[in-house]
């Protein structure tokens, strides 16, 4: 939130010489909050002054990514408090947990198995993001060996996690070129911690049991030069983790208040029933996490989990749509079916896999319903018997099947007599209203 | 120094509303469900702590249902030829209240009738004391016919009818109103026209305080968002003092997440996928979780164990207990 003109005033030399081109140094505050001028043109403003203009148009919540070879999973620059009012940016990295007592092997093995792990949704590959590694022993030569047995089987980010300095200072020893998180620093340890941050030019998570104690320890650490912090500021059960969420982004997104403009850390894991550690991490999804961690790697969970986070951070603006056009499934023949649906992704991808899976050979007609899905497209007028007419006629269906014969979705039975009327030479059948009983429809009833 | 914690005051009320009646009100309801009341956004007790919370519903069948998931045939076994035991087992299951999702179609084929929906509602009622939601099989004019009939026949007892739409609401409402019922008023996840349904809902004399919002529920992965964000937004208005939104909302996680591919289907599936049971009760909690913080007052689910998670995590979200500094 950028300052008013008002509180840019303050800030001004006050003494209106006009040499910015402006009559008042309230002119020329006024202009500058609405970004229509440089604060370059005014040469007496105070180097204090340049700091605190450059934080206050600095993003609510400081962006942070981690790095790694060929790798990168970042959180921050949110701007809003719920996606309908704009969009949610950065979806939240998604890390494995291990421990460094845990054997070498039985770490590769995991790692080697979750780094690997690539889900399909809607045409995009999704993955973990990363993996945590936990110092049980307190030990820095185990945990060197649990940070380069993780090193060995995944070159995805990593986040640190000890509160002793000196087994945060042998994880980094252990990693080359590269932007972990380290966490974490606390009111005991933070000095040293934000030492070892600065030189690793790593990113450093803070952990504290107050947001005042939060906001008081990321100013001390600032002021060392340690700007990438994440913060986590407790709140383990849903109810806190919920009111602590919010109450950070709404201090950030509506009071600019930069103490605590960080992204949030969460553990889901800890719940410790792995079947409340997925409804925890939901939550951690819909509401405002920045790096989640994960004790369990299971691909009964991380799928939901990866697509809820791809739904929840889509752009409600930008629906995702597939181009329109004829598409050919299992390399159809012209005596071949025509299905026909909408340009929706959820709604293309459901259908084309299902007939894909099946084996079957169709044509897919997909016409342009300005990403809409089936039944909603319809009931706003985007998906009716005209339109599927052009289509069928704009993509040159006939010149490509021999039986003129065309599957509308069962959710629009409704339109075959229209469909008629508009295709006189076709026949107009009506398919399931669901993707999932396309293949029995097809063997059956075609 | 002290953070200064933002609180949201927001001017508007959600309505409450109750469903079931017991004896001392003219029904056979051994409990009630109250829900709604909301004064500000979901769970935030530090403003205000929420006066009802969420209510879980479990979704039984008529008869057998074919067309279902074998994975909740098995989960359900025997009961499921039997809505008396299949509600028994419900309510075991922690149900706070249920809803019977009548066929179009008896187990033999032959069209349901109005007499044996209203034997199958009674049956039901006779054998739990959880208060009830029946919807129609989701056509038209046989929703119509069978409500009506399953309408006039429990007067008094607070059933909720559903699903009323803006293409076949008025019988819907009528009978609602004339037998001391409540609707489940279905908008397709847009905010204005699910205020517009109860702006006509409410114009036939419906009072709104028997009337429950549902937005429509998408699945995750197949429209969640959607809902979501439509939800967020009619709470939003309702806080701000829209008095066509103050309703409570009711979605239905058990019928979207168990009509997916993920949960219905385990062969030729990625192995991406995971295990079978695990991904579908993820599915359908997830789905769930979700919409309950977006605001949804009621959740019908399917499968026990996605009851359980979603219990403890409510019961979680309503314990308020922590400071927050």
């Amino acid at each position: 939130m950028a300052l008013t003109g008002i509180q840019i005033y303050k800030l001004l030399p006050q003494t209106n010489c006009k040499e910015c081109g402006y009559p008042t140094c309230l002119a020329f505050a006024m202009k500058l909050s609405a970004k229509q001028v440089e604060l370059s043109a005014c040469p007496y403003v105070t180097p204090e002054a340049k700091t605190q203009l450059a934080e206050s148009a600095a993003p609510p919540i400081r962006l942070v990514a981690l790095k790694s070879d060929g790798y990168e999973a970042k959180a921050g620059n949110e701007v809003v408090l719920f996606r309908h009012e704009k969009t949610f940016y950065n979806k939240p990295g998604l890390f494995i947990r291990i421990y460094d007592s845990q054997p070498a092997e039985t770490i590769k093995a995991l790692v080697t198995e979750a780094n690997a792990y690539a889900v399909n949704y809607v045409g995009m590959d999704l993955t973990v993001d990363g993996f945590a590694v936990a110092s049980s022993s307190g030990d820095p030569n185990a945990f060197t060996t649990a940070v380069q047995a993780v090193r060995s089987a995944s070159k995805r980010p990593v986040i640190l996690m000890t509160r002793d300095v000196a087994v945060a200072r042998a994880g980094v020893k252990a990693l080359q070129a590269e932007t972990p998180l380290i966490y974490g620093a606390d009111a005991k340890n933070w000095e040293g911690f934000a030492d070892l941050a600065k030189e690793s030019k790593a990113a450093l998570g803070i952990i504290a049991g107050s947001l005042a104690e939060m906001a008081e320890l990321t100013d001390k650490i600032k002021a060392k030069g340690v700007e990438d912090l994440v913060i986590d500021p407790g709140g383990r059960d849903l109810g806190a983790g919920l009111a602590i969420g919010t109450t950070v982004r709404r201090l950030a997104i509506k009071k600019n208040f930069r103490a605590l403009g960080f992204p949030v850390i969460t553990f889901p894991g800890e719940v410790g029933d792995p079947g409340l550690e997925a409804v925890h991490a939901a939550q951690a999804i819909t509401k405002y996490a920045g790096f989640i961690v994960l004790d369990h790697f299971n691909p009964s969970t991380i799928y939901p989990l990866l697509v809820l986070r791809q739904n929840i951070y889509t752009d409600p603006q930008k629906p995702i749509q597939v181009q329109p056009g004829i598409y050919e499934i299992n390399a159809p023949k012209p005596e071949d079916p025509v299905l026909v649906t909408t340009n929706f992704s959820i709604t293309y991808f459901s259908v084309a896999n299902e007939v894909e899976g099946s084996g079957l050979p169709a044509w897919l007609l997909v016409t342009d319903a300005e990403g809409m899905s089936v039944l909603t497209a319809w009931a706003a007028g985007k998906f009716d018997a005209e339109r599927i007419a052009k289509a069928v006629k704009g993509f040159n269906v006939a010149d490509k099947v021999s039986r003129k014969r065309i599957v509308l979705p069962g959710h629009v039975a409704v339109l075959s007599g229209e469909l008629e009327g508009e295709l006189p030479d076709w026949e107009i059948r009506v398919g399931p209203r669901e993707a999932v009983d396309l293949p029995a429809f097809m063997k059956h009833a075609l | 120094m002290p953070i200064d914690i933002p609180k949201d005051n927001w001017p508007g009320t959600v309505r409450t509303v109750t469903i079931g009646a017991s004896a001392a009100d003219g029904g056979t309801r051994t409990s009630t469900i109250t829900v709604g009341g909301e004064k500000n956004l979901p769970f935030l007790h530090f403003e205000t702590k929420a006066p009802n919370r969420p209510v879980v519903a479990i979704e039984i069948k008529d008869h057998r249902p074919e067309d279902w998931s074998s994975l909740l045939l098995e989960a359900w076994g025997e009961d499921v030829n039997d809505p008396v035991k299949w509600v028994t087992a419900a309510e075991a299951a922690g149900a706070d209240l249920i809803q019977l999702s009548l066929s179009l179609t008896d187990k033999d084929g032959k069209p349901t009738t109005p007499e044996s929906a209203v034997k199958t509602v009674k049956d039901v009622l006779a054998a739990t004391g959880l208060p009830l939601i029946v919807f129609g099989p989701g056509q038209a004019e046989v929703d119509n016919n069978l409500l009506v009939a399953v309408a006039e026949a429990t007067k008094g007892e607070r059933l909720v009818l559903g699903i009323a739409e803006d293409k076949n609401y008025r019988t819907i409402i009528a009978t609602a109103m004339a037998n001391g019922h409540l609707v489940n008023a279905r908008s397709p996840m847009d905010v204005n026209l699910a205020k517009q349904l109860n702006i006509l809902i409410s114009d036939m004399g419906m009072p709104l305080d028997r009337v429950l919002m549902d937005p429509t529920t998408g699945a995750l992965g197949y429209g969640i968002e959607y809902g979501f964000s439509a939800m967020e937004r009619l709470r939003q208005a309702a806080l701000q003092g829209d008095a066509m939104t103050q309703l409570p909302m009711l979605v239905t996680p058990g019928f979207e997440a168990w009509k997916t591919k993920e949960a219905k289907v385990n062969t030729g599936v990625p192995a991406a996928w995971g295990d079978w049971l695990e991904r579908s009760i993820n599915w359908e909690t997830l789905t769930a979780m979700t919409l309950i913080e977006a605001g949804a007052d009621i959740v019908v689910l399917r499968h026990a164990e996605s009851v359980r998670r979603v219990k403890s995590a409510i019961a979680d979200l309503m314990a308020a207990a922590y400071t927050l500094a």
